[in-house]
């Protein structure tokens, strides 16, 4: 046994496909199990809870200064103006609306973090399915460095290679994603243990079908479930990360209106009771998290019913 | 058991080249030219070349490997960029504060999380159990410095019940002490809470499914001696696993932390060697951080061993 399997998560893969005699009737029963799924999901609260939310948020960030009450970048008012009901949210240092700000500032990071899930995604997917299916020394030297980098904290990772590259959103999309790989590899990784010993792909080996063709046609449609609630799950921590980054200075960068830039630049006013600047956007990560993790979890859930 | 032990350390060291290798290739290969990352866009070519020259940097890459290896084995890290003294006192110092603020944390969140993980197993999808799953996904998905900035703003600012900075004054008493460090760490706490009550949970529905549990109960035990005589140390196995990779982990939320309640911890010392390029101290900072990973992951695996002799047995074999 390895010593890490215990850390490893938990159930992989799906009931694998009955051998398909009639190729159209299989695929009208799997559309008809896709279509019975969802409307499992949209009946789910926590499901609608988090679909609302987010589609708040991206509103807000296709919309932009089309719909927020001020203009977000220049303020006209009065620099840290409690909330009244002229801003609902207040003014920052240099008397800009807040609530328009945090209306805006979900545009960046709606856009840096759902591509980092992606490409952490796409590289641990192909780098599970790899180690996986053909074990062995590819399997042993690949877990090695994939324990390596579980082994350091993300955010700490990222603040060194963006010290080292310099922050721009591009750079933080590469190094969120590529960091994110071993972990989601490590999940793909278990899930693609559990199926290869399973009839069917020994039914595809027999004919005679390639490696390539067993893990792309046959091995990975049975492990997409996992890999769509990773998907969720890692943008949420995406979000989680890149907000974190930004906050620490390496991550999107002025004049962004990005919410943890702005906890960035007016967090040290909290302690003499000007708390609404921070206070905000610090709600408005909250707010996007939970509501992606709401969404995650009723996935996880309806997927492996 | 010792052969167990030795494997697990070799494994253990194993990782540790790999990691160091890996952040070698970040702080080396990644920019080709170590004093412009230093000195910025706008510097005269010869100024970066002479600082090159100074730090060494425009060596071939292979010394500069073999020779940051050694470095490794013989604990030298070499001088910082930024003051010339050598780095691994400063970080050592750095942890051993944030040691205090992660301690703190752990102490508060272990107990709990551990008590909510139970208590949800013995009322399985019940509304209790509904609720502690759904508030651990909840807490453990809102970045630390968010929970923090809340903390500071509810309980700090409008209640005025704790102080908001998290360095007390010289010579502060113990109580004092853990008052000023009480709100950081509760912002890590919550963070950490729904992962292990999470595991805890899972843990203990296993072992509550199975067949001695049965056993035990038809024996005419009562709840809450099967809890604690067969459940708990059964139950705790993945807990204790998720526990040591959270040691590891809690020191990169404690970077955002230790911003928020400015404390001058191990977060402080590497935020100010990444605002100053600083790159030998970050990567010591990374390097003894992947080692407190790695030595309570072995910590772990060695108490999972002498909590559940299965699993020691199998590894020999």
């Amino acid at each position: 046994m390895e010593p890490t399997s215990i850390l490893a998560p938990g159930p992989g893969g799906q009931p694998a496909e009955l051998p398909a005699a009639d190729l159209s009737a299989s695929r009208a029963q799997r559309s008809s199990a896709r279509r019975e799924r969802l409307t499992v999901l949209v009946k789910r609260p926590a499901f609608l809870v988090g679909a609302a939310v987010m589609i708040f948020w991206i509103v807000c960030a296709i919309l932009g200064e089309r719909i927020t009450p001020y203009d977000p970048y220049n303020g006209f008012s009065l620099g840290r103006q409690p909330p009244s009901l002229e801003h609902l949210f207040g003014t920052d240092r240099i008397g800009r609306d807040v609530l328009s700000r945090v209306m805006v500032g979900s545009r960046d990071v709606l856009i840096v973090a759902p591509l980092a899930a992606l490409l952490g995604v796409l590289l641990g997917t192909s780098l599970g399915l790899v180690m996986g299916f053909y074990r062995g020394i590819v399997d042993d030297v690949l877990s090695r460095i994939v324990e390596a980098f579980l082994a350091l904290p993300v955010i700490l990772v990222a603040l060194l290679t963006l010290v080292v590259l310099g922050s721009s959103s591009i750079v933080v999309v590469f190094v969120v994603g590529i960091l994110f790989a071993p972990i989601v590899a490590r999940t793909v990784r278990s899930a693609v243990l559990s199926e290869r010993q399973l009839d069917y792909v020994e039914a595809a080996r027999l004919r005679g079908e390639s490696g390539l063709y067993i893990l792309s046609r046959e091995i990975f449609p049975n492990v997409l479930g996992p890999t769509i609630v990773e998907l969720t799950v890692r943008f949420g921590y995406a979000i989680f990360t890149v907000a974190t980054l930004s906050f620490l200075g390496v991550g999107l960068q002025p004049p962004s209106p990005d919410w943890g830039l702005s906890v960035s630049q007016e967090y040290t006013n909290m302690i003499s009771g000007i708390w609404w600047p921070t206070f905000f956007p610090a709600l408005a990560i909250a707010s996007t998290v939970i509501a992606i993790n709401l969404i995650a979890d009723s996935l996880q859930s309806v997927l492996s019913e | 058991m010792v052969r167990y032990l030795l494997r697990r350390l070799l494994l253990g060291l194993i990782t540790l080249w790999l990691l160091a290798t890996i952040v070698f290739a970040i702080t080396n290969i990644l920019p080709t030219d170590v004093g412009r990352t230093i000195l910025g866009p706008f510097a005269p070519p010869e100024t970066v070349a002479a600082l090159n020259e100074k730090l060494g940097t425009n060596r071939p890459l292979p010394v500069r490997y073999v020779e940051s290896m050694i470095g490794l084995v013989t604990l030298n890290f070499g001088d910082s960029f930024v003051s010339g003294s050598p780095v691994l006192p400063q970080v050592l110092g750095a942890v051993g504060r944030s040691a205090k603020l992660a301690g703190l944390a752990l102490l508060i969140t272990i107990p709990l999380s551990i008590a909510a993980g139970l208590y949800a197993a013995r009322r399985r999808d019940r509304l209790a159990d509904r609720a502690i799953v759904l508030a651990g996904v909840t807490l453990s998905s809102i970045p630390e410095f968010v929970t923090g900035t809340i903390l500071v703003v509810v309980v700090g600012v409008q209640l005025d019940l704790l102080p908001v900075l998290a360095t007390a004054p010289e010579k502060a008493d113990l109580v004092t002490q853990i008052r000023y460090l009480l709100l950081p760490a509760v912002a890590m706490a919550i963070v950490y809470f729904g992962y292990i009550a999470r595991m805890t949970r899972a843990g203990a529905i296993e072992v509550l499914q199975s067949d001695y549990i049965r056993t035990a109960t038809m024996k005419g035990l009562t709840t809450s001696q099967t809890m604690r005589r067969h459940v708990l140390r059964n139950a705790l196995v993945p807990t204790v696993a998720v526990i040591a990779v959270q040691i590891g982990y809690l020191f990169g939320g404690i970077i955002a932390v230790e911003k928020i309640f400015n404390y001058n911890g191990m977060g402080a010392t590497m935020l100010y060697a990444a605002q100053r390029k600083d790159l030998p101290m970050l990567t010591a900072g990374v390097i003894v951080i992947g080692l407190v990973y790695m030595l309570a992951t072995l910590a772990a695996d060695l108490i999972i061993a002498w909590m559940n002799p299965r699993i020691r047995l199998e590894t020999e074999r």
